[in-house]
C-alpha cells in the first residue's frame, strides 16, 4: 500500500498577544491509498486544525510552525499559495459540519457545482453540468437534472450534506477530509451519510479522513483511528483494536464513557474526571496526567513519546503513554 | 425570462409587496413619474429648451383655475414665459438622471472599496475607512461650492452650463461613496466568517472570485435598500446645489433650479413657480423613500429568513 498522505511532526501555533499557543503539537500519521482514518477527540483537541493544516488553510493568527505534509510524495506544505489552490477542491476535498451554512444561499447548486468544476478544469457549461448530474446521482439525489436549478434552501439538511459531498467529489479527489460531517444531522440521516461515505470510498478508492468526536460513527466507518488529546495524537491503531482494546488511559476513558446497554440502566454513565486543559495551560509532562487514573511520578516530569503497542493477534499500534515504556516496566 | 418572472411572482418579496398598500402606491407613483420624465419630449405641451416657444410677454401667467390663467398654460408660466408644466417635466428628467447616475458612481466606488476593505482587513481596511471618515467630515456642499467656484472661474460661466450635469454627478457621487463603503464593509465582515466562504476557499477559489461572486451577492439586500435612499438623497442634493445656484443653469433647469428661480417671485404673488416644482420634488423623493422603507422591511433578515 503506497502512501497517499504523510503528515510528519506537524505543529501549528496561534500567535496571540500573550505569546504563541500550540494547537497542534508534532502530529504524525500516514494514510494509504483508499484508506479511511478516523480522527477522534474532544472539542478543542485540535482535530479540525489538523484538517485545515493539511491543506495549508490555517487562518490568521495561526501558522504552521513545523513539520511537513506529503501528498502522493509531494511536499504540499511547502508549496506557494497558487499551487496549493490547484490541489484544494481538486485532489483534496473537504466537507464541513453544518450543511445549512456551507452552500452559498444565493446561488443555485448547479451554479456552484459548475463553478467548482471550471475552477480546476477547462470544460464547457454543458459538459460540466453533465458531470454535476452524474455526481448528484452518485450520492442518490433523485431527479438530479431538475435539482440542479434549485437553491440550497429548497433542500433538507440530509440532502444538502449529500450535495456538499457531491461537490467534494466533482473533481474525483484522491482524499476527502470530512470535518464532523454528521454532527448537525439527526441519527437516521447520520447513518445514511456514513453509509454513503463508505460506499463512495469503496467505489472510487479515495482516502478519507473522518474528523469527529463520535466514536460510534468512526468505529463503523474507518479502518484506522487516531485519538487526539490537547493537540497531540495519543493513540493510533486499527479501528477494532482501538475500540475493543484501548491502550491509552484517555481512550480507555472515552470507551468506558459510552453507554453500554441495558445492564447499566439507571446508573450514572462513566466519565473521565476533569476537563481537557486549555491550550494556554497545558500541564508539564504528559498533558493527560492530571486526569489519568494510572498517573505515575514520571508522567508529570516528561512527556511520553509515541510507543509501540502490540495486540495478541500480531497487529500493532501506537500509544503515547509511559505505561508502555519497557524501560519503566510494564504494569 | 418567463421562468424568472414566475419565480419572482412566487417570492416572498412579491408577496409582501402585494399586501403593502403604501408600497404599491409609491411604486405606481414612481413608475408614473419616470414614464413622464423620460417621455418628456412626447408628453410635454411645449419644449422649454426651444427659445422660439418662449415669449417674455406671457411670463408669470397664473395656473388655469386662477383669475388670469389661460388654457394654454395648465400650471401657468415662469418668469421667462416658459410653460411651467413642460419645464417641470423636463426638469424632473434632469433631476432623475443626475440622481441615478450619481448613485451609480457612489455604488461603484463604495462597493469596490467596501469589499476590499472588508475582505482583506488590516492596514488596507484602516486606510480606506479613515479616508471615508475624512470624506464624511467635509460637508459635500462645501466641497461642491469650492469645486464649482474653481471650475466656473476656469472654464467660464457659459461653458460651465454645458458641463453642469457631469459636474453634479461627480460631485454628488464622490461626496457620498463612504455610505456605500461602510455598508458593504459591514456586510462583508459578517459574510466572510460564514462557512460557505470557508468552503469556497477549500474548493480552491481565489480571493477575487470569492469576493465578487460569493460574498457580494449575499450583501445585495442592504445595498439595494441603501440605493433607494441614496437616490432620494442625491435628488435632494442636486436640488439643494441648484437652489444655491451651483447646479443646473436657468436655461436647462432641474427641479432645484426651478424652485430657486421662482423663489425671487414668491413675494410678488407668483407663488406657483416655486410651489409646483417643490411639490413634485417632495412627491418624487417621498415615493422613493417609502419604497426604500418597504424594501428595508421586506429584506430584513431579522424579520424574514430566506
Amino acid at each position: 500500500m503506497s502512501a497517499l498522505l504523510q503528515v510528519q511532526d506537524l505543529t501549528v501555533n496561534f500567535a496571540l498577544r500573550t505569546g504563541d499557543l500550540t494547537a497542534l503539537n508534532g502530529v504524525t500519521f500516514a494514510l494509504g491509498e483508499g484508506e479511511r482514518l478516523g480522527l477522534v477527540g474532544e472539542s478543542g483537541a485540535g482535530k479540525s486544525v489538523a484538517g485545515f493544516a493539511i491543506i495549508n488553510l490555517i487562518g490568521k493568527p495561526g501558522y504552521i510552525a513545523g513539520g511537513r505534509v506529503l501528498f502522493q510524495g509531494e511536499e504540499i506544505s511547502a508549496l506557494p499559495e497558487e499551487a496549493i489552490r490547484r490541489i484544494r477542491g481538486h485532489r483534496i476535498s473537504m466537507v464541513f459540519q453544518d450543511p445549512m451554512m456551507t452552500l452559498n444561499p444565493v446561488l443555485t447548486i448547479g451554479t456552484q457545482m459548475v463553478e467548482t468544476l471550471q475552477a480546476h478544469r477547462n470544460i464547457g457549461q454543458s459538459e460540466a453540468e453533465a458531470i454535476a448530474v452524474d455526481k448528484l446521482r452518485q450520492v442518490h439525489i433523485p431527479s438530479p437534472e431538475k435539482r440542479l436549478h434549485q437553491y440550497p434552501h429548497e433542500f433538507s439538511g440530509g440532502m444538502r450534506q449529500r450535495i456538499i459531498i457531491a461537490i467534494a467529489l466533482l473533481n474525483d479527489p484522491q482524499l476527502i477530509i470530512a470535518d464532523e460531517p454528521t454532527t448537525a444531522l439527526d441519527v437516521t440521516i447520520q447513518a445514511e451519510i456514513m453509509d454513503l461515505f463508505l460506499e463512495l470510498c469503496r467505489q472510487t478508492r479515495m482516502g478519507l479522513i473522518l474528523i469527529t468526536h463520535d466514536l460510534a460513527v468512526v468505529s463503523e466507518t474507518t479502518e484506522k483511528i487516531a485519538v487526539m488529546y490537547a493537540g497531540e495524537i495519543v493513540e493510533e491503531g486499527r479501528t477494532e483494536d482501538v475500540v475493543r482494546r484501548p491502550r491509552h488511559p484517555y481512550t480507555q476513558g472515552l470507551i468506558a464513557a459510552l453507554p453500554q446497554g441495558d445492564d447499566q440502566r439507571g446508573t450514572r454513565l462513566n466519565q473521565i474526571p476533569g476537563t481537557m486543559p486549555t491550550l494556554t495551560r497545558i500541564p508539564p509532562g504528559c498533558s493527560f496526567h492530571p486526569r489519568c487514573p494510572h498517573a505515575m511520578d514520571v508522567c508529570s516530569e516528561r512527556a511520553p513519546g509515541p510507543l509501540p503497542v502490540a495486540y495478541p493477534d500480531g497487529g500493532g499500534g501506537m500509544a503515547a503513554c509511559h505505561l508502555y515504556d519497557p524501560n519503566l516496566g510494564d504494569r | 425570462m418567463t421562468d424568472r418572472w414566475q419565480r419572482f411572482k412566487k417570492s416572498a418579496l412579491f408577496h409582501d409587496f402585494k399586501g403593502d398598500k403604501v408600497a404599491i402606491v409609491s411604486f405606481a407613483t414612481l413608475v408614473l413619474l419616470f414614464i413622464c420624465a423620460f417621455s418628456a419630449p412626447l408628453i410635454a405641451p411645449y419644449n422649454p429648451y426651444d427659445s422660439a416657444n418662449i415669449d417674455i410677454m406671457s411670463s408669470e401667467i397664473p395656473p388655469v383655475w386662477m383669475a388670469g390663467g389661460t388654457n394654454d398654460y395648465l400650471l401657468g408660466t415662469d418668469a421667462q414665459g416658459r410653460d411651467l408644466l413642460s419645464t417641470m417635466i423636463y426638469g424632473m428628467r434632469i433631476s432623475i438622471i443626475i440622481g441615478i447616475c450619481a448613485v451609480a458612481l457612489q455604488a461603484v466606488i463604495g462597493i469596490i472599496i467596501g469589499l476590499i476593505a472588508g475582505y482583506y482587513g488590516g492596514k488596507l481596511d484602516g486606510f480606506f475607512m479613515r479616508l471615508a471618515d475624512v470624506q464624511l467630515s467635509f460637508s459635500y456642499l462645501m466641497v461642491a461650492i469650492f469645486v464649482s467656484a474653481v471650475l466656473q472661474a476656469a472654464v467660464g460661466v457659459g461653458r460651465f452650463a454645458e458641463i453642469a450635469v457631469p459636474f453634479l454627478i461627480i460631485v454628488i457621487g464622490l461626496a457620498q461613496w463612504p455610505q456605500y463603503a461602510r455598508t458593504v464593509r459591514a456586510s462583508v465582515l459578517a459574510e466572510k466568517k460564514k462557512e460557505y466562504v470557508e468552503a469556497a476557499r477549500v474548493t480552491g477559489f481565489g480571493a477575487h472570485r470569492i469576493m465578487w461572486r460569493h460574498i457580494l451577492p449575499n450583501c445585495m439586500s442592504p445595498i439595494l435598500v441603501l440605493s433607494t435612499i441614496q437616490v432620494a438623497n442625491a435628488v435632494m442634493s442636486e436640488a439643494a446645489l441648484s437652489f444655491l445656484g451651483l447646479g443646473m443653469p436657468v436655461t436647462r433647469p432641474s427641479l432645484g433650479s426651478l424652485i430657486n428661480a421662482g423663489f425671487e417671485y414668491i413675494f410678488s404673488g407668483s407663488w406657483w413657480i416655486t410651489a409646483f416644482p417643490g411639490v413634485l420634488l417632495v412627491i418624487l423623493v417621498l415615493a422613493v423613500n417609502l419604497l426604500g422603507d418597504f424594501l428595508r422591511d421586506a429584506l430584513n433578515p431579522k424579520l424574514y429568513k430566506g
